[in-house]
């Protein structure tokens, strides 16, 4: 067990706090983790008709973008260039570096009823945006009495 | 103490924003820094200074999401807004700014008499 060597040392007691939440959740995450902090930052949504993705993707190239779907599971793929010079250059200094620069992918399983032709996807603020309707037989409908 | 607890009662609590991720590269003649605010239409964006203070703002635009029911969301708050303290050798007057793409550049450059120069030393 972690024994603090202060008496009142606030990091030992948020260790503490940590380990006896964790024993009281029988916690499960989702099998790709939660994936926060991640880049892009992903917003999923539903309307009655289809399914909306927002990858919050600044200062991308559209066209360096690649978006899949293979078998219910959307892909977002690319690389950020950092806005950084490379350190080469003796004069300059990086004084915070929090951007995001590299490559990145992310993957979002979509729901088994949508019609992968109808996907279509846009990008505008550095929002790129992905719709898929859902198949017209699963639409709710109407049924006539005879 | 007596002024903290002062302006926290008079000023009105802003809402809660999101902290946008900065890079501050400093060259010989100012200071250059990007921000990532994605979702922020220009129109919508503020870029200020009061005193030495260089205060970013910027609301996404959420028209794109209406009549959606939210499943899953890692960008929670519809603002951004983070704020600077310039020091004295930046000239606050000369601030120029380029967004694009969801990305804020800023440039400050430095003042004309703090730009580099060689200090001769003299032998005595």
């Amino acid at each position: 067990m972690y024994r603090s060597l202060f008496p009142r040392d606030l990091f030992a007691e948020f260790d503490r706090l940590q380990r006896g939440l964790g024993g009281a959740f029988e916690y499960s995450p989702a099998i790709r983790g939660l994936g926060r902090g991640g880049y892009p930052a992903l917003n999923v949504g539903h309307t009655p008709t289809g399914v909306e993705v927002f990858a919050f993707a600044p200062g991308l190239d559209p066209a360096s973008v690649d978006v899949q779907l293979d078998r219910g599971v959307l892909t977002i793929a690319g690389e950020r260039r950092a806005a950084a010079p490379a350190a080469s250059d003796e004069k300059t200094t990086l004084h915070l570096n929090e951007r995001f620069a590299g490559r990145f992918r992310r993957v979002v399983s979509m729901p088994d009823d949508i019609d992968a032709a109808s996907v279509q996807a846009s990008f505008r603020d550095g929002v790129l945006r992905v719709s898929a309707q859902r198949k017209a037989a699963t639409q709710p409908r109407r049924i006539e009495v005879q | 103490m007596n002024d903290v607890k002062r302006n926290t009662q008079t000023s009105e609590r802003p809402q809660p924003a999101l902290l946008p991720p900065v890079d501050v590269i400093e060259d010989a003649s100012g200071i250059t820094l990007y921000a990532d605010m994605p979702g922020v239409p220009r129109d919508k964006l503020g870029l200020r200074v009061e005193d030495d203070q260089l205060t970013l703002e910027g609301e996404i635009d959420l028209a794109f999401t209406e009549g959606l029911q939210s499943t899953h969301a890692e960008l929670t708050l519809p603002r951004y807004r983070r704020a600077f303290t310039l020091s004295k050798e930046l000239d606050a007057g000369k601030i120029s700014a380029e967004f694009a793409q969801g990305v804020l550049r800023v440039r400050i450059p430095k003042a004309e008499h703090a730009q580099p120069r060689r200090i001769e030393v003299r032998i005595g």
